[in-house]
């Protein structure tokens, strides 16, 4: 028994990962119809602004408390980050909103190799992996036979929390009720005097802050390096997809299915099995619902 | 059409002159480096860069290496192998098509096995320095050593055995658990290894478990090898790795000992790890702090040169090099085939890691050091004999 509960902690950590980051390609695709590709090495890229200013932050200020580190840490990543995907916005999608989809998908790989190998060939990241300092100190504790890390605890909190936040911006604001107008009908919408320009940029903008929530809390329990952005990116992707792409409250739901494959398939299978599995469960949704669990099918107009 | 034909002729005529005119025998000899300066552990390929230039150095600064009574000048063509398979073996084509003499490199196994097919079937003499997989020096179709491929580790049927009786003997496990890597070949062969050997003595391997190349996630692995009961946990994996899982194995409360091996040899591990892998142990080709006269040269050459102690795949970089030095003077000539017949000749070689012999393959037979992490510093613990 402990160890499933354990096992199951487990997965909630790795699936409130997937959740975060599956959000933003949620939010990207629903607003766009377009599948931004680049969002997993943004995700690295935040990880790696976590780094640097914890490790200054502790440098200037090594004795701050735990809480104001990390909420720092946190607040300048989600700043940076979002940044960072306006002028990727700005820059390499707008400019091809009008040409064919494939074209801006395309151009998002495009955008993820540039920032992959740009990270790789910048001297002050390199290849080699790294831990982030501690943000928080790690304390175990046990409950009979399961134990929990005090890391552990914070990823599962906070990824709550932000969804719990996204959610209810996206139903009860202003700027959530024009995303979904734009989503809705995206040549209407214009007509209602909704600011479609800003509100992607702004789509872009919560979508790598969520991101990058996502990788300061990773960069807590695991070791980052330039390439991370890929495999996550992918099983973040298809957590998107599972949950019915274009759906927020899917989206947390499949990061959520995705983060317990990834840890019970090697309880019950060899661990080769995962990518497999997870790759499975995608095909299979594909042939017998294409628009994802909680995905509502849409009828194309002629 | 005629125009055509004289201006061939023509042309060739010229290129005949031009040949004509270079000198009959270079004055350099280059030797390829084949190596992992980016991907998942580019700090061996740095190391291994480093200690190549500084043996490729001393050469050059003493007047260049005596062949046949001639002086050459070594020239390095380096290649970056991105710690990939299929990346290993085009960088061994490139540097056979850029006319090195030898190769040295890759390290890791599952970059010197598709290297080593691509170095046997052009005929290029390659040692790997670090390579510890069987399958390196041995031609999978027919079981036989290849002619053209040396290392300079010893192989990890003898590194899995130490690691067992290690595991047996100094931290009296009874209930061992394993946690490898299953799509790399050097994790996976030494895993296998020690689970024989353990099973061999009476002690069954209560969790043999895997994950794959990249993988970031290990609880739950971990939690099935806690909930079996394990009192000690082997993890033959890379430096790159472990630190996380050692940290990973903490943080859902395993408490027992955990042993690994070569790939574990690299100071990043100890900065990766902060205090989490204190107190640990893990097989090795040397230990800088009983080194010989000789060894102790090259260390104190290496710490001048980059300011920081030499770890495993820095001193086996600099044997290989010696090796191959050694074998292209007793060849005599500039010919890939006489430096793989000198190569082959060689029965002993003392190099900075220890006495290597080698019994007609490419395999040197050479002992092993236990090395324990004790205060942020690797510290010698015991030598392991074949």
């Amino acid at each position: 028994m402990e160890f499933y509960i354990q096992q199951v902690l487990n997965a909630l950590q790795v699936g409130s990962v997937y959740a975060l980051i599956a959000l933003g390609y949620t939010m990207v695709y629903g607003i766009l119809t377009m599948i931004n590709f680049a969002h997993g090495d943004i995700f690295m890229v935040s990880t790696y602004l976590a780094f640097f200013f914890s490790t200054f932050f502790l440098a200037v200020f090594s004795n701050a408390s735990p809480l104001l580190v990390f909420v720092s840490t946190l607040l300048v990543a989600m700043f940076g980050t979002a940044l960072l995907a306006v002028l990727i916005e700005r820059v390499a999608y707008k400019p091809l909103r009008t040409a064919p989809r494939i074209s801006a998908v395309i151009t998002a790989l495009g955008v993820g190799l540039f920032l992959e190998n740009f990270m790789v060939a910048f001297k002050p990241v390199g290849p080699a992996p790294r831990f982030l300092p501690p943000l928080i100190p790690q304390i175990n504790y046990t409950f009979g036979g399961v134990t929990v890390s005090s890391i552990q605890i914070v990823i599962i909190v906070v990824s709550a929390l932000v969804m719990f936040l996204l959610d209810t911006i996206v139903r009860r604001t202003m700027v959530g009720m024009a995303m979904r107008a734009i989503s809705w009908d995206k040549f209407t919408a214009p007509l209602m005097g909704i600011p479609v320009d800003r509100v992607i940029s702004l789509t872009f903008a919560l979508g790598a802050s969520i991101a990058a929530v996502g990788g300061t809390l990773y960069g807590m329990a695991y070791t980052i390096d330039p390439y991370m952005g890929i495999r996550i990116g992918w099983w973040a992707f298809i957590s998107a997809v599972v949950g019915g792409i274009g759906n927020i409250r899917g989206a947390m739901l499949g990061g959520f299915i995705l983060g317990f494959v990834e840890i019970f398939t090697p309880v019950f299978l060899p661990s080769t099995y995962r990518d497999f599995v997870a790759f499975s469960l995608l095909l299979l949704l594909l042939i017998f619902r294409p628009t994802g669990i909680l995905g509502r099918p849409v009828a194309q107009k002629v | 059409m005629r125009r055509a034909a004289t201006f061939v002729l023509l042309l060739l005529g010229l290129s005949l002159i031009l040949s004509a005119c270079r000198p009959a025998a270079p004055q350099t000899i280059k030797i390829g480096v084949n190596a992992e300066l980016t991907g998942g552990i580019p700090v061996v390929g740095e190391s291994c860069k480093n200690a190549a230039q500084l043996a490729v150095k001393q050469i050059n600064d003493a007047g260049g290496l005596e062949v046949g009574g001639k002086k050459y000048q070594i020239e390095l063509v380096i290649e970056d192998n991105e710690d990939k398979a299929e990346s290993a073996a085009a960088a061994a084509q490139k540097l056979a098509t850029a006319g090195v003499l030898a190769m040295i490199g890759p390290n890791a196994s599952r970059n010197a096995i598709p290297a080593a097919e691509v170095a046997e079937s052009v005929g290029m003499p390659m040692i790997s320095p670090w390579s510890t997989n069987p399958k390196t020096t041995i031609d999978a179709k027919t079981g036989q050593p290849k002619k053209f491929v040396f290392r300079a580790a010893f192989i990890d049927d003898f590194q899995g055995v130490v690691a067992a009786r290690f595991a047996m003997e100094q931290l009296k496990t009874q209930r061992p658990a394993v946690l490898y890597d299953v799509a790399s070949e050097y994790n996976k062969g030494i895993a296998e290894v020690y689970k024989r050997t353990l099973e061999q003595n009476g002690i069954q391997v209560v969790a043999f478990e895997t994950y794959t190349t990249g993988d970031k996630d290990f609880s739950a692995q971990l939690t099935k090898i806690k909930d079996a009961g394990a009192d000690s946990l082997f993890l033959p994996n890379y430096y790159s790795e472990v630190p996380l899982q050692v940290q990973q194995a903490h943080k859902i409360g395993f408490t027992g000992a955990i042993l690994g091996s070569d790939s574990w040899g690299n100071l990043e591990l100890i900065s990766l790890c902060g205090t989490e892998c204190e107190g640990y142990f893990f097989t090795t080709h040397y230990a800088p702090d009983i080194a010989t006269p000789k060894a102790q040269a090259f260390i104190k050459a290496y710490e001048a040169a980059y300011g920081k102690t030499p770890d495993d795949v820095a001193a086996l970089t600099y044997d290989s090099f010696g090796l191959l030095f050694q074998a292209i003077q007793a060849a005599g000539k500039i010919d890939r085939q006489a430096v793989r017949d000198a190569l082959a000749a060689i029965t002993l070689y003392e190099g900075v890691t220890g006495n290597m012999q080698f019994k007609g393959t490419g395999d040197p037979i050479k002992s092993a050091v236990i090395l324990q992490i004790k205060n942020g510093k690797f510290v010698y613990f015991t030598t392991a004999n074949p």
